[in-house]
């Protein structure tokens, strides 16, 4: 189905702000893929249209882009993408057997044999209401806080199995779900991908400036007196 | 005697609001780009140079010469794009960086932009961080806001625009050739060098690639001087770098040190490993693309020279750590996976390797394998290595190679268990004593 023209008119002025950020047009083509995704919760062939008429390029050329890349997704998307990070030290601290059971819990009884850590399990769980899909990440860059969970690319540190089973019945009773370290609220899907086409949703202060981790070194620095040296005349900056 | 940790660009995480402009001005922020801003650009790029800032992304090339090999009075546009990709398996160090502290990075941005006389940089980060996007996102507005981007930066007469760009999932993007193509807005796939960035990089005009956290090292470079930086760390490994420490270890975490430090003292300042009674058992010293380390290895300098005299890589500091619990060829396989996750098909050493080391490891776990399966593998890896188009082909046979030289007889075991003899659940965060 097209869009309608009020939607086009719309994706239209978007997507020339994004074509504005860039020397050459072409290079717009991530955030425009984010922009069609953040309309309909994945890149229908309708986004992919709108992108090549934006860019003056083929349909064809933007399906090779958006199948190279694996945060552009080719059904519809859950409300809630939650990813369990099964990388190396993700898994062995825990993200193995939180992905094993976090994957049966949301399937349900009622599903056939959900995909165990022995398959190649790149491809969604999705809950029986459509709320949440489950899905295996690689490495999220969060590995102090291992195991990690993303949901929409929020991070929740820190998981468990238990946790995690709480997370995803929260987010399918529709309560509020905080991240462990980002904004009050977690956005939806939608709202996630129009941030990642470069719209700000005015919600970067909220959280803290870093997590418990993070500081770990600053605080034994400080209880201890290290700093940097000073400079020759002056205070270090 | 320096102190041993010496946080520079971690000083100010503990501050609600670090993430602000007015919150990194409390700290002394954004003084550096007025001092910079007097100077002759040749002048910063010399001072870089001197202070001996080595590439903070994992290879360790020295910084302030990457950009004296921008050609100059060229007639060309030239850019800057920052690495921000940070998906190196273990590494999490720029990201909580560009979260707490983004406005380091912008002023770093600033500096080097003058230095190599570019006018539009972007900031690449990786896509699967929507958090630190918003900071990012914020923290470019607020520097347009104080006009410390746009024209006419603090009445020097540059002019300097700033994009925060997402990627979109490509391990690769993180390779600085695949990363320009993909800013380009095509498939993220590496490109034969030469022509180096620095020549024909972002439409084949001369292109600075730097990791966020070398950038964001440029400001404290600026403001103390480039001895006060070589003056810091070890002899060819300067200044100070943050060491990211993860895994089984009481106090996981971010640690701003000095180059040069031991994982010994780490250990130690992270209070010890998670579990009594359990002792390390191999390490990464810088991610999954560096090989694995043992206890034997405990005071080997964390410096590019001391790791790589014991046969590793510095990389970027990953420093992920198990214990006694884990069994050595279930990391290695899940390591290899990702690499034939990752690989972009576009080299057939990586795209087949990959292939085969991960099924004939599989086969190895499943207690299936022969100790044959080692020789062959590691032929399969010397046949990957130097012969892949980039660095992830050459990095992807590192974690198997390393297993078999220190675990040998323990990947042979699994033959004879027919399995894995070990527990998952043993080395499970939550796990018991």
């Amino acid at each position: 189905m097209p869009f309608s023209e009020e939607t086009l008119a719309r994706l239209k002025a978007d997507a020339a702000e994004i074509t504005g950020r860039y020397p050459k047009a072409r290079s717009a083509l991530l955030p425009l893929l984010y922009l069609v995704q953040s309309e309909e919760g994945y890149v229908s062939p309708q986004g992919i249209r709108f992108c090549a008429e934006v860019l003056g390029i083929t349909d064809t050329e933007v399906r090779g882009v958006a199948t190279f890349y694996t945060m552009y997704k080719h059904e519809p998307a859950a409300e809630y993408q939650v990813g369990v990070c099964t990388n190396t030290t993700c898994a062995i601290m825990g993200g193995d057997q939180i992905y094993e059971e976090l994957a049966g819990h949301v399937a349900g009884p009622e599903a056939g044999a959900h995909d165990g850590a022995g398959g190649d399990g790149h491809h969604d769980i999705k809950s029986p209401d459509g709320k949440v899909a489950v899905e295996r990440l690689e490495c999220n860059a969060a590995c102090d806080y291992a195991p990690v969970i993303m949901v929409n690319w929020e991070f929740f540190d820190n998981q468990t199995p238990a946790s995690a089973k709480q997370l995803v019945d929260d987010l399918r009773a529709g309560a509020d779900v905080t991240p462990t370290r980002g904004p009050s609220r977690l956005c939806t899907w939608k709202q996630a991908n129009r941030i990642l086409a470069g719209f700000g949703d005015g919600q970067a202060a909220d959280g803290p400036s870093a997590g418990p981790a993070s500081l770990v070194g600053l605080k034994l620095a400080k209880e201890r007196g290290w700093k940097a040296p000073e400079p020759s005349g002056g205070t270090a900056k | 005697m320096t102190d041993t940790l010496t946080p520079v660009l971690t000083a100010n995480w503990d501050q609600p609001d670090s993430f602000t402009r007015a919150g990194y001005e409390r700290t002394g922020g954004y003084t550096a780009i007025r001092t910079a801003l007097a100077m002759e650009p040749d002048g910063v790029i010399k001072t870089v140079k001197d202070s001996v800032l080595r590439g903070r992304g994992g290879a360790g090339f020295p910084t302030g010469l990457k950009w004296g090999f921008i050609p100059q009075g060229d007639g060309k546009p030239h850019y800057l794009t920052v690495n921000a990709d940070e998906s190196e398996p273990g590494t999490c160090k720029d990201i909580p960086l560009m979260m707490a502290n983004p406005h380091v990075l912008i002023e770093g941005i600033i500096i080097t932009c003058f230095a190599i006389r570019a006018g539009h940089a972007f900031i690449y980060v990786r896509g699967e961080v929507l958090h630190v996007i918003r900071r990012l996102q914020l923290a470019v507005a607020e520097a347009y806001e104080a006009g410390y981007l746009g024209t006419d930066i603090l009445g020097s007469g540059f002019d300097l625009d700033v994009v925060v760009h997402a990627g979109a999932g490509a391990y690769i993007c993180g390779e600085e050739t695949a990363l320009l193509t993909s800013l380009e807005g095509y498939r993220g796939l590496p490109r034969n060098r030469p022509p180096f960035p620095a020549v024909e990089g972002l439409y084949a005009c001369p292109t600075v690639i730097n990791n966020v956290e070398s950038i964001s090292s440029v400001p404290s470079i600026i403001s103390n001087g480039p001895d006060w930086f070589s003056g810091l760390g070890s002899e060819k490994s300067n200044g100070y770098g943050i060491f990211s420490l993860s895994g089984h270890v009481k106090n996981p975490g971010q640690y701003e040190a000095p180059l040069g430090i031991t994982l010994r003292e780490l250990i130690d300042l992270a209070g010890g490993m998670l579990r009594p009674g359990h002792q390390l058992k191999f390490w990464t010293p810088g991610g999954s693309s560096t090989p694995l380390l043992t206890h034997e290895h405990l005071d080997v300098p964390l410096d590019f020279e001391g790791v790589g005299a014991a046969g590793s890589m510095l990389g970027t500091r990953a420093l992920q750590l198990f214990d006694d619990t884990t069994c050595v060829l279930r990391a290695a396989l899940r390591w290899t996976e990702f690499y034939q996750h990752e690989s972009c098909g576009k080299c057939t050493p990586c795209r087949e390797g990959t292939y085969w080391l991960t099924h004939m490891i599989q086969r190895l776990e499943n207690g299936q394998g022969t100790e044959e399966d080692l020789d062959k593998l590691n032929d399969i890896g010397a046949n990957i290595i130097g012969r892949a188009f980039c660095a992830l082909g050459d990095a992807a046979p590192a974690p198997i190679m390393s297993a078999i030289q220190y675990f040998r007889d323990e990947i042979i075991a699994h033959q004879k268990n027919g399995g894995c003899m070990f527990d998952p659940k043993a080395s499970t965060a939550w796990a018991g004593n």
